[in-house]
Order: structure tokens, then C-alpha cells, then sequence
């Protein structure tokens, strides 16, 4: 089956008929100056409910209000027609919401029968292991949730520890069931396995509300759709009575920006090549890797996060030790070299969560600055601070990259996150690399940032940077990269052309299944 | 070796173990709930000073071990409150309770330096005391030697078999799911900090009420910092724990042998045995395998939190 | 402060702290202090005395006394060296909890120059002693920064045990080796030779390392303020995983820390031998090192606070002794205290973060 099968058989009338079990009325939600959700209403019914919208269009908070996990400033809910109080996912739970995160929400060490138990609302002082382990496998079997209730949570891989939150929320009493984008972390096969749960479980009288921005998902899965925009619900229609071009204004109120590519590079000179390399680091080591990144090419990374991609950013930036085989910068060999000296010969690093792994957060921007390239602020072996040219580099260069900072002397931890990234590639290219290592750089931004940090890999890409992009997002991948690779098992077992790849080969070739 | 010496050492290897024992066990409760006591030493210290002077008092050494037991639980609540309460420093409140417990303990024990008790009963398994000298000594242990493997097994129980015992171990892989779980993290830690204390004032009253029956300030030589040692060999298990702990009292065992019979090797360098041989062993045995350090005392150890 | 003033009702005045803020951290400092002094007195009480009347000796004997104050100031000198050795590694998110051991080393490390190098004069001798200090400390502390570096052992429970074997170590020394043959009741070392014992501060008993100490102590704040280094440092102490990516030698760092934390342990102890003690002996530090610990935490490990610290602890070791001698209270009272006063710090200082 394909993501691009027919819609499903339920009849939009008999939907109308009753009445929604849970429902959401005139709900808003303001952070600070920003109103996350305007008035947004929703109504639950039996059947798939799709929640469409771009990424900050309020869905995943409105969502978390149903939760329990936010509070609404006003409006209310309703289960079975009566207003209930939602304090705290506890209480939800209790009233038979149930909510599957895109993070999920798992611990690693404890088995999975261990994290179901924890849910488990009427759990005996003394653990039962063999009725909860019949539990387990009663609903695995009746919804296809196949899982080992022995297995510790921390051995499973993605779409088996969904498995498993599906069935944390089912075997707590959930009436009602939400996904919170499920198919984020999934490849292609894991989707299709991951929407007929949905049809088994819809089938047996749930209603299922899953966010999502991916509009095929929608026309796979869901009955009705409501579209929200600007934390706004723009409208509510049953899928049969609506088309994509619909969907896609109600989105977006006008056709959508595109990232501008520009012209295919040819390659330049090699920047970085890792010849047979087995690097040890702190996860998985990498045997006998080859990769080659040229000058001016951004070379894409797909792969399902934990397959060595993490592993390999941190062996091209010298985290890792390289114990066999050679890894070559500009020509000359770097196998030896410290991440200091890496950088100084034109490494640069952007990681995904700038605030927690690459920027001091209770250091100042400035110094935040001083310590990415002290050699070029400080001198004498490291007795001073240069900081004249520290202020010339963030009135020129830094805000020639489109970064206005007035007060650099502010802490970094007062950054948001996604200002936090911005400043941490704009400060990674200030430094004129000759390769950057980018690892899941805008996962988590909104639309308009993760757009300006995809323009500064571009941009980085136009002045002769070679970049390794390694990213979840299949369409940035596509859209950006000019060679793509896939990653699976700490290998490397693929170099596409991403202009021709067909999304099923490249999921096939992520998980190792079929395509 | 003769066979006596070998007997001897034997028996004075399990007499000394609960000491050390006991402590681990706490430690294990607490690190697997997601503390980490620095302070373990000054709840030996307190449990082990109110123990002997209720056992002077009383003229009751099971009464001594009930009183440090309770002792150990009161303080180590001291931590609860500022750990656990109030969110400061781990480390840095463990010392302190370090420090506190030793200084109070002298003051509690000042009045009873120099006296002597008669102790804990040695008793006898039937069958066993009816063997030939000198292996009949190894038999005759007082109660907290004979109850370790079934508290050993006990623990483990809890921990793994109950309800709280699962609570627990979520609260030390990760507060925070384990609080959107639902679980009261805070009444959680501070209830496994109560058991952990009441073992380690056990384990303190033991040393004064069964072993020295003397009281000394800071008698304890380390055995609580010890024990926080014996928690990572032991990964984190209590039955493992047994054998770590058997290991450092063996290599003291050597050390008071090897002086009671002359040996020419400086006492003070057959002190030092059992310490090395800990951080060695350690150092060899030591290291982690996944999922056996508690997800949540990565953060205590990095320096980064709290 | 303010969040207390508006739990209370007085909004108005929560804002009113919030612009004064020098004013506010003097207020604090003051509770503090007003806590510090509670506790103390009540402590006194349970032991019968009047807590008047000990303060009373307490100022005469310490504060308002040219003798008092000396004491004072001999009791810092190696605790000023101490407290350094906890906050150098601390800045970089170590724990050295091995001061006292550290200590012993040095002592043993100069005891060892002073005894082998017996004809050298002073200007020769205290130097290399100085320097045998700091390889014995350094050394010692070294091993634990390198078993952490390398991602072996926590330097948590390696110094802390090290400190045992430290202990023990001079001891055997002491009743062995070095034994002196015409002192067989008292273990200690032979004599050090007139050469081998530190110059005093005028005709008090204050000797010259206490200048050393504050000297360090200004350097080291400068040096985090204001060099690259210390940014680095402070980089680490911040976030050790991003500090790595950025190119910071965070293993070398490790190291340097422990080493050079462990060599100022060091010359405490051979400050204590060489202007003192003139003999190694297991008494070389009364718990230097675990109240070298303690000043670091109360001062925040800002190199700042150290010497106010510093002075607080010895004026209260001082104290300690003199109520022992003029109103028989047992001197663990000091130590009950000092813990105390951490715990209080430690409280205190917890509500208000995350800056």
C-alpha cells in the first residue's frame, strides 16, 4: 500500500450525525506578545481528524491544552457534551485523552512493559508481570503494535517505541487518541504500517486526531481535516468535499515562498575525504567509512536518526579519534588532528540545538564569539582579548550575514531558540570555513527561521564552502543538497542524485526493508 | 597460609561486611532514585554515635542498632530537604551532611569514649558451630551478618518487583517523564532517602555495636565514601553489591591478620590495602555497560547541573 | 529578596529591591550572617554556657587582639591555599574533594627535600621544598585528573579515598624512614634544619606564603576575567560538551586543573611543615583540606569571596579553641557550625538561581 491510496471508506453523513466526544470551544493561548491560538475550535468525532497546518500555525498547542500540559487563557472543553477541567496530562488521562508526542517520552533503561506500567492507572502495589505482559500482547495483536514487553525501551528502534506509546495510551483508558506529527521519525514502509494501526483502531469505535503539515498524509487517512493558520482554525471540511489546491490556501493565505536554489554547481576541489576510516567516539563507532565533500557542494545526509550520523559529524570535526584510515582536509592529512586545529584550518560546526550543544548559554555573545575562533581574537598564546576587532567583526561581517545583534553582551541564554541558531551558523560562517558540518540544523524552527538558516547554507555553498547537511526533513534534503547520501547501520549505503530519487527507494534504503 | 590464618580471615571479613554492606545498599536506593550522597560518612557517623550511646544507656545493643537505624533516617532526611526540597547541589550537600554528621557524632559520642559494651550476640547456625576449629569462628556472626543476603534479595525485590520499587527507578532515569507519568517525584526521592538513611545508620551502629564496641571519632575510616565506590562495581544491583563489599572488607581482614601475627609490613601500609584495592578494582570492573547507570546522575557527575 | 517582599503583599517594595541590588546582596549577606551567628549561640546554650559571655571572648581573643589576629591570619595562610585548590578545578567542573590528602603529599614531597638536601642553604632549600610540595600535591592530584580526563574514574571518589592512602602514607613514613631515633613515644619525622624553616612575617608567626596565596588568589581572578584562558575555563565550567566542539582542549584543561589545584594543596603542606611544624607528623593538617572544600562552596568558588571566606572560617577555628580552653565546649562545635553554615549557604543560594 502507498501513502497515495484512496481515501477511506467512511461516509462523511454518518459523521455528522453524532455527537463529538470531545470537543474544544473559543480556546485561546498567548505566550508573552505572541497568541498561539486564536479561538480555535474542534470537534472530535469517531473516524480520523486530521489537524493541517503550517509549522507555528498553533496546532501543536492547542493540541497540549487538550492535554493538559498548557492552559488555555480562555474558552473551554467538553467531553460527552459536559465541561471538564484539564490541569495536567494526569488529569487527561483520566478523562481518557490520550496524546502520543513526536518526542516520545520513553525511559531508555526500563523495559517496555516497565514504561506501560508507569501509565497504567490501576497498577497493583505488587507488579503483576505476566497479566500486564498478556495485556501488552492482547491489544499488540488487535491493533498491529507488534512489540516485546521484555525489551528494554532503550534497544528499540523508532517506530517500535511508538509502538509502544500507542500502547502506553491505549492500556491507560485512552477514549480518545492524538498524534502529535507521528510520521516525522518515520520512513516510508513504517507510515504504512503506521495508518492501518490507525484504520484498526478507528474501526473499533476511537477517534483519532493526528497533526501533520504533510498534506498526502491527509488525503490517505483522514475523514474530516481542520486547517489552522496563525493559531486561527480557518475551516473544518470533510476530505471528500475538498481538494489540495483548497487545502494549500487555507494553509497559507497565498502560495507558499520556495527556497531559490539557483544554479548547480559543478564541484570544486575536494575539501574533505575520509578514506577507510574507523573512528571511535562516544556512540557507535564508524568502520571503513569513505566520503569525499567537494568546494561549493552541499552534500545531504538522509538517514533514521541513531544510524551513525551524529558519529560521523563528530569525525569530520575531530570529537572522535580515527583509528584506522585517513581522514584528508584540503589534501593534506588530518587523521591526527585536534578539533582546535580543525577549525583553524577551516572546520566549522552547526548542531542542532545550538543553545545546548555548541553555545555557552551563560557566556555573552561576544564571548560565545571569542571562543569559536580565538585565534583571531586573542594573542600572546591566549594572555588577551582582542576586542576591537571582536566589534568590527559583528558590525561587519556578522550582520553582512543578515544578524542584527545591538547588544552583544547579552548572555546567550536569553536567545530564543531558533534566534540561537541563527547565531550560531551566522557565527560559524563569519569565520569563512571551507567545509561546515551541519547536523539537523533546523529541526524545530519555524517556517521563517529554518528558511533563513537553509539561505545561509546556500549562501555559505555560493562563496566555495562544502557542506554536509545531515537532516530528517526529506523535502530540505531534495531541495538543497546537489549529492545525496543515505545512512543506515553507522554505513554509508548510498550516493543519489536527489533531483531523481524516488522517496521509496530512499526509505527503503534508510531501513533496509523494501521498497 | 595455614588453614587457621585462612579462617580467621574469613571470619573477620564477614564480620566486618555489614558495615560496609549496608551503606552500599542505602547508596544503591538513593542513586538508583537519583541521588547521589556525598554525606554517606556522616550518617554512619551519627547512626553509628547515637547507636552506642543508646547501647550504653540501655545496656541494649539491639536496641543501639534500632535507635542508629532511626538516627540515619532522620538526618539523611536532611539532605532530602536540601536536595530534593530545595534543589541544591548534590555533591556539594552530601559534604556538608559529611561534615555536620562527623561533628555532631563527636559531640553525641564524647561521653562515651573509653567505655566498652558487650555488643551484638554472636550467633550460631545449628548446624554449622558443630564444625572443627578453626573453621567454627567463620559460623559465629552476630544477626546483621546473617541477614544480609536476604536483605539483599529484599531490595532487589522492591526495586524490581514492586510498585514502588518501579516508581523509583523511573524517578532516577528521568524526572521529568516519570513526572508527566504522574508520579510524585518529590515524595518518591525523599521516601527512598528515608530507607537509604535507615540502612546507612544501620551500617554505622553495626561497626560500634558489633565489630569495635568502642567508640572512636570518625571511626568509620571511609567506609561510606567506600561504599559510593562499591555501588558502581556492584552496577547498581544489590545482590552484586555483596561481593564488592566482601572484597574491601577482605583486604582489611588481611591487614589486621598480617598485624596479629607480627608481620614486618608497616601497619599503616596494610591499612592503606583496602583502599587501593577499592579504585583498582573499581578502575578494572568499574565501567559502565548500557543502561545500568542511572540516566539521571549522568547530569550530577558532568558538573553541568545540579 | 523581591520575590519574599511580593510573597508578602508588598509588590511595591519587590520592585524597590530589585534597583537597589547592592543593597539587597548586603542584606543577604547580613541574614546570612545573622543566621551564622544564631546558630552558634544556640549551640553554646545547649552546652549551658551564656552565648554573650563567649562572644565576649571571642572578640577579645581574636578580633580586637594583635595576638588574635595573628592566629587568624596563620590559620588562613593554608586554608587561603586550600580553598584555591577546590575552586581551580571547580571553575572547570571538577570536584576535588581531595584537598587533605593533597596536602599530605606536599608535606611528605618537601619533608623529603628537606630531609635528603640537608646542607643547602635557604635560598636554595625553601624553594626546592616549595617545589617538592607542589610535585607531591600535583602528583597526587594528577592521578585523579587523569583517571577523569581519560574517562576512567569520577574524581569524586578518587580523591576522596586517595585521601585515606595519602594519610596513611605519611604515616607509615613517619614511623618508618623518616622515623626520629630519639623521639620513639611520638611518631614524626627527624628535625628540619634551620635552613629548611620558612621566614616569618615581621616577629609574627604569620609566614610569607600567605602573601603567595593572596598573590595566586588575584591572579587566578584576573586570569578568568580577563585572558582567553579563562574564557575557556569558564567555557567548560558552562557546558564541557559544547566547549569540546568549539575546539577546547577539555581533557588537557581536566588535567591542568587537578594538577594545579593538587600543587597548591601541596604548598599548604609544606607552608604547615616549613613554618610551624619543622617536623612531618600525621598532624600536618587539622581538616585543611575538607575546609578548603567548604570556604570554596560558601564563596561560590568566585576567587573574590575566597579571602572573606577564608577569614570567616579561621576567625571561627580560632574561636573554637579559645572556648575550649576558657569555657570547656568541645571544638567540634566548629566543625557542627561550619557544616551548618554551608547547609545554610547552600539553601539560600539554591532559591535564587538559574542566572
Amino acid at each position: 500500500m502507498s501513502i497515495a491510496a484512496a481515501p477511506s471508506p467512511v461516509t462523511a453523513s454518518a459523521q455528522h450525525a453524532t455527537d463529538p466526544l470531545l470537543e474544544a470551544r473559543g480556546i485561546s493561548k498567548r505566550f508573552g506578545p505572541l497568541l498561539a491560538v486564536d479561538q480555535a475550535d474542534l470537534a472530535l468525532r469517531p473516524g480520523v481528524h486530521a489537524l493541517l497546518g503550517e509549522n507555528g500555525a498553533g496546532k501543536s498547542t492547542l493540541v497540549k491544552i487538550l492535554y493538559g500540559y498548557e492552559q488555555a487563557d480562555a474558552g473551554e472543553i467538553l467531553l460527552d457534551g459536559r465541561s471538564v477541567q484539564v490541569r495536567s496530562p494526569a488529569d487527561a488521562r483520566r478523562l481518557g485523552i490520550g496524546l502520543v508526542f513526536q518526542q516520545f517520552t520513553l525511559i531508555p533503561a526500563l523495559t517496555v512493559a516497565e514504561n506501560i506500567a508507569l501509565f497504567l492507572p490501576d497498577l497493583p502495589p505488587v507488579l503483576d508481570q505476566q497479566k500486564i505482559g498478556r495485556r501488552i500482547r492482547e491489544l499488540s495483536e488487535r491493533y498491529g503494535l507488534a512489540v516485546d514487553p521484555a525489551r528494554r525501551v532503550g534497544t528499540l528502534s523508532l517506530p517500535e517505541q511508538q509502538r509502544v506509546e500507542i500502547l502506553r495510551v491505549l492500556l491507560a483508558g485512552a477514549r480518545v487518541l492524538i498524534f502529535d506529527e507521528p510520521t516525522s521519525t518515520l520512513p516510508a514502509q513504517e507510515v504504512d504500517a503506521l495508518f492501518d494501526v490507525f484504520r484498526r483502531l478507528r474501526d473499533d469505535g476511537y477517534p483519532i486526531l493526528f497533526i501533520t503539515h504533510k498534506l498526502p498524509e491527509v488525503f490517505a487517512l483522514a475523514d474530516t481535516v481542520t486547517v489552522m493558520r496563525r493559531g486561527a482554525v480557518v475551516d473544518t471540511v470533510a476530505i471528500a468535499e475538498v481538494n489540495e489546491e483548497q487545502l494549500v490556501q487555507m494553509m497559507f493565505g497565498e502560495t507558499p515562498a520556495t527556497v531559490h536554489r539557483g544554479e548547480v554547481h559543478p564541484a570544486g576541489t575536494t575539501v574533505l575525504s575520509l578514506a577507510g576510516a574507523t573512528c571511535l567516539g562516544e556512540g557507535r563507532p564508524l568502520v571503513d567509512l569513505d566520503l569525499t565533500i567537494a568546494a561549493g557542494e552541499i552534500v545531504g545526509v538522509a538517514g533514521v536518526a541513531g544510524n551513525g550520523q551524529r558519529e560521523l559529524a563528530d569525525a569530520i570535526v575531530g570529537v572522535s579519534r580515527i583509528k584506522q584510515g585517513r581522514r584528508l582536509l584540503l589534501g593534506a592529512d588530518a587523521s591526527r588532528w585536534s578539533v582546535r586545529r580543525l577549525r583553524d584550518a577551516g572546520v566549522a560546526y552547526v548542531p542542532e540545538r545550538a543553545l545546548a550543544e555548541e553555545l555557552i548559554w551563560n557566556m555573552t555573545l561576544e564571548e560565545n564569539v571569542i571562543l569559536g575562533s580565538p585565534g583571531r581574537y586573542s594573542h600572546l598564546g591566549g594572555l588577551t582579548v582582542d576586542r576591537r576587532t571582536l566589534k568590527e567583526d559583528f558590525s561587519g561581517r556578522m550582520a553582512a550575514l543578515g544578524l542584527e545583534l545591538p547588544d552583544a553582551s547579552r548572555r546567550a541564554g536569553t536567545l530564543s531558540g531558533g534566534n540561537a541558531q541563527r547565531f550560531a551558523v551566522a557565527r560559524e560562517l563569519a569565520r569563512d570555513p571551507k567545509l561546515l558540518v551541519a547536523l539537523y540544523p533546523t529541526r524545530g524552527l519555524d517556517v521563517p527561521t529554518a528558511a533563513a538558516v537553509q539561505e545561509l547554507l546556500l549562501a555559505a555553498r555560493e562563496r566555495g564552502c562544502g557542506v554536509l547537511l545531515v537532516s530528517q526533513d526529506l523535502a530540505e534534503l531534495t531541495t538543497l543538497s546537489d549529492r545525496l547520501l543515505v545512512m543506515r547501520d553507522a554505513r554509508i549505503v548510498a550516493d543519489l542524485n536527489p533531483r531523481t530519487a524516488d522517496p521509496y527507494e530512499i526509505g527503503a534504503l534508510m531501513t533496509g526493508g523494501e521498497a | 597460609m595455614s588453614a587457621a590464618t585462612f579462617a580467621s580471615i574469613v571470619a573477620i571479613t564477614l564480620a566486618l561486611t555489614p558495615s560496609v554492606l549496608y551503606a552500599t545498599f542505602g547508596e544503591i536506593v538513593g542513586q538508583r532514585a537519583g541521588v547521589v550522597n556525598l554525606g554517606i560518612e556522616g550518617v554512619m557517623l551519627i547512626g553509628a554515635s547515637v547507636g552506642f550511646a543508646t547501647g550504653i544507656v540501655t545496656g541494649n545493643s539491639y536496641l543501639g542498632l534500632l535507635a542508629g537505624a532511626g538516627a540515619g533516617v532522620a538526618f539523611n532526611l536532611l539532605l532530602a530537604l536540601l536536595v530534593v526540597g530545595r534543589g541544591t547541589n548534590q555533591l556539594a550537600s552530601g559534604f556538608a551532611l559529611y561534615f555536620l554528621g562527623g561533628g555532631v557524632s563527636m559531640l553525641i559520642g564524647a561521653k562515651y569514649v573509653g567505655r566498652d559494651l558487650g555488643g551484638l550476640d554472636q550467633i550460631s547456625i545449628p548446624g554449622l558451630s558443630g564444625l572443627p576449629s578453626p573453621w567454627d569462628q567463620i559460623f559465629r556472626q552476630d544477626l546483621l551478618v546473617w541477614l544480609m543476603v536476604p536483605v539483599a534479595f529484599a531490595l532487589w525485590w522492591i526495586l524490581f518487583r514492586t510498585r514502588w520499587g518501579l516508581k523509583l527507578r523511573a524517578v532516577g532515569e528521568d524526572k521529568n517523564f516519570s513526572f508527566a507519568a504522574g508520579v510524585h517525584t518529590r515524595r518518591v526521592q525523599c521516601q527512598a532517602l528515608a530507607l537509604a538513611g535507615g540502612l546507612y545508620g544501620l551500617a554505622g551502629a553495626d561497626l560500634v555495636l558489633a565489630y569495635t564496641k568502642t567508640w572512636q571519632d570518625w571511626g568509620t575510616a571511609g567506609r561510606g565514601f567506600v561504599a559510593i565506590a562499591i555501588v558502581i562495581l556492584a552496577l547498581w544491583h544489590p545482590v552484586r553489591a555483596i561481593f564488592g563489599a566482601l572484597l574491601f572488607s577482605a583486604a582489611v581482614a588481611v591487614g589486621i591478620e598480617l598485624q596479629a601475627q607480627g608481620s614486618p609490613i608497616s601497619p599503616f601500609i596494610l591499612d592503606m590495602l583496602p583502599y587501593v584495592v577499592t579504585i583498582v578494582v573499581v578502575l578494572i570492573w568499574g565501567r559502565p555497560k548500557a543502561f545500568t547507570v542511572p540516566a539521571g546522575l549522568r547530569e550530577v557527575f558532568a558538573g553541568t547541573a545540579k | 529578596m523581591s520575590a519574599i517582599a511580593a510573597a508578602v503583599g508588598f509588590d511595591g517594595l519587590g520592585s524597590w529591591f530589585d534597583h537597589h541590588r547592592r543593597l539587597t546582596t548586603a542584606l543577604r549577606w547580613l541574614g546570612w550572617a545573622t543566621a551564622g551567628v544564631l546558630v552558634y549561640a544556640v549551640l553554646i546554650l545547649l552546652y549551658g554556657k551564656s552565648p554573650l559571655h563567649a562572644f565576649h571572648e571571642i572578640w577579645a581573643h581574636t578580633l580586637s587582639s594583635k595576638f588574635g589576629l595573628q592566629d587568624v591570619a596563620v590559620r588562613m595562610t593554608p586554608l587561603l591555599f586550600a580553598a584555591l585548590a577546590v575552586t581551580i578545578p571547580a571553575r572547570i567542573g571538577q570536584v576535588n574533594v581531595g584537598g587533605e590528602g593533597q596536602i599530605f603529599a606536599g608535606g611528605a614531597g618537601a619533608a623529603w627535600v628537606a630531609l635528603t638536601f640537608t646542607s643547602w642553604p635557604a635560598w636554595l632549600l625553601l624553594p626546592a621544598m616549595a617545589v617538592g610540595g607542589m610535585l607531591g600535591g600535583g602528583v597526587w592530584a594528577g592521578i585523579a585528573g587523569f583517571l577523569k580526563a581519560r574517562g576512567w574514574l569520577s574524581e569524586v571518589f578518587s580523591t576522596v579515598l586517595m585521601n585515606y592512602i595519602a594519610i596513611l602514607g605519611v604515616s607509615a613514613l613517619v614511623f618508618g624512614p623518616w622515623r626520629d631515633p630519639t623521639s620513639s613515644n611520638y611518631p614524626q619525622s627527624r628535625e628540619l634544619v634551620p635552613a629548611a624553616r620558612l621566614p616569618h612575617v615581621g616577629a609574627s608567626r604569620v609566614d610569607i606564603t600567605i602573601f603567595i596565596a593572596l598573590g595566586l588568589i588575584v591572579g587566578f581572578d584576573w586570569l578568568l576575567r580577563r585572558t582567553r584562558w579563562g574564557l575557556e575555563i569558564r567555557a567548560i565550567g558552562g557546558n564541557p560538551y559544547a566547549a569540546l566542539r568549539n575546539g577546547v582542549p577539555v581533557s588537557r584543561y581536566i588535567l591542568a586543573a587537578m594538577v594545579i589545584g593538587g600543587a597548591l594543596a601541596g604548598l599548604a603542606g609544606m607552608g604547615q611543615l616549613s613554618a610551624l611544624q619543622f617536623r612531618l607528623n600525621p598532624g600536618l593538617s587539622a581538616s585543611f583540606g575538607y575546609m578548603g572544600f567548604l570556604i570554596s562552596w560558601l564563596a561560590g568558588h568566585n576567587p573574590r569571596l575566597i579571602v572573606p571566606m577564608t577569614f570567616l572560617l579561621a576567625v571561627l577555628a580560632s574561636s573554637g579553641d579559645i572556648l575550649q580552653i576558657s569555657q570547656g565546649l568541645p571544638s567540634a562545635i566548629v566543625t557542627v557550625l561550619s557544616a551548618t553554615l554551608m547547609m545554610i549557604v547552600l539553601l539560600a543560594r539554591a532559591g535564587r538561581r538559574p542566572a
